[in-house]
């Protein structure tokens, strides 16, 4: 595949990159991502991903557009209130780059469904506002055997992790089982500063790129944290040793995806 | 001519900066190392830039040619594999 003209000058502050280069840039163009959750943390990845050409971009959510959602989900607009999610996200990423195949489910993420969503991507964005579905991601991924990049934000503070099979902890060898239902509010009942997804977000989407790339260190074996309130990012070094998960180690005791429940207010996507 | 095989060419006249250095760039990827690219580029910024940009990329620039039409040919030869 030859570049055009045009994406020689679209994609030039890539190209000219040693990192990237037209090989590069042609990685990205054939890449899959799937981005899980059209919220706080999926608008700014999927605009990120879209701008930069990935060449399929997939994106996952049930929810509508409310109002509620527009001071953080950058990727709607207030004449989108109403409008489901993937679709205005859609709209806006092919606005954006008409490089970028969208393919939208507009559904929710259920142990009957993830298998079968991720297959086909070469890497996966948690962009998603609970703990059932941030395990349910963690372990679909883990037995698909698919990198992904697990975010959570809240009030002023965001946290962010990538998971590549062989190179490090899953979201389980850390966080091991969701909290008890309701032991932790949701966005909904906290709040989340706007700019929060933007921080966190694009450091998801800068994960994606850099592996589809193939360069430079992921944050495998790393949680990094971030609080805006006292302005500080904490890269906090994991345990290696992954031999005792329940998923990802030895000899795992959870073989089938589970559906947790949800909190009763959960529901909205950051 | 006769001291080098050209290779590639490729013509960078129908784009502006910083294209023209992109367009060139792309087009020694695609070369092996050691092999010739001609480029050809508009007098003025074009030829005051890309052969600089070139040769910081490490590939060894073997001669500038007035084609004494506002245009210049530039043989670059590949060093590297990237």
């Amino acid at each position: 595949m030859a570049f055009t003209n045009e994406q020689l000058e679209r994609y030039s502050r890539h190209i000219i990159l040693k990192e990237v280069g037209a090989k590069g840039q042609k990685k990205l163009l054939n890449a899959k991502v799937l981005i899980i959750g059209a919220g706080g943390l999926g608008a700014p990845v999927a605009m990120y991903l879209a701008a930069a050409g990935i060449g399929t971009i997939g994106i996952a959510d049930a929810d509508e557009v409310d109002l509620s959602n527009l001071q953080r989900q950058i990727i709607h607009a207030t004449k989108d209130v109403g409008k489901p999610k993937v679709q205005s996200a859609k709209e806006t990423m092919e606005a954006m780059n008409p490089d970028v195949k969208v393919v939208t489910y507009h559904t929710f993420v259920t142990s009957e469904n993830i298998m079968d969503l991720i297959k086909d991507y070469d890497f996966i964005i948690d962009g998603t506002d609970n703990f059932p579905a941030k395990f349910l991601i963690n372990d679909a991924c883990v037995m698909a055997k698919k990198p992904f990049s697990h975010a959570g934000i809240i009030r002023f503070q965001g946290q962010l992790m990538t998971y590549v099979p062989g190179e490090g902890p899953c979201y389980r060898c850390v966080f091991k089982n969701p909290p008890p239902k309701d032991a932790v509010p949701t966005c909904k009942q906290a709040g989340v500063i706007g700019a929060m997804g933007g921080v966190i977000g694009s450091l998801q989407a800068m994960e994606a790129i850099k592996y589809i790339l193939g360069k430079g260190q992921l944050l495998t074996g790393y949680l990094l944290t971030y609080d805006a309130l006292k302005m500080e990012f904490r890269k906090v070094k994991l345990p290696s040793d992954t031999h005792n998960c329940a998923v990802c180690g030895d000899h795992p005791t959870i073989t089938e995806l589970i559906d947790y429940e949800q909190a009763e207010c959960d529901g909205v996507h950051l | 001519m006769a001291d080098f095989i050209i290779d590639d060419t490729v013509d960078i006249t129908d784009v502006v900066c910083p294209t023209t250095f992109v367009k060139a760039k792309v087009a020694l990827e695609e070369l092996d190392e050691g092999q010739i690219l001609s480029i050809k580029m508009n007098d003025g910024e074009p030829v005051q830039n890309v052969p600089r940009s070139i040769k910081e990329e490490g590939h060894k620039i073997l001669k500038l040619i007035d084609n004494e039409d506002g245009t210049y040919d530039l043989i670059v030869e590949k060093v590297g594999d990237e």
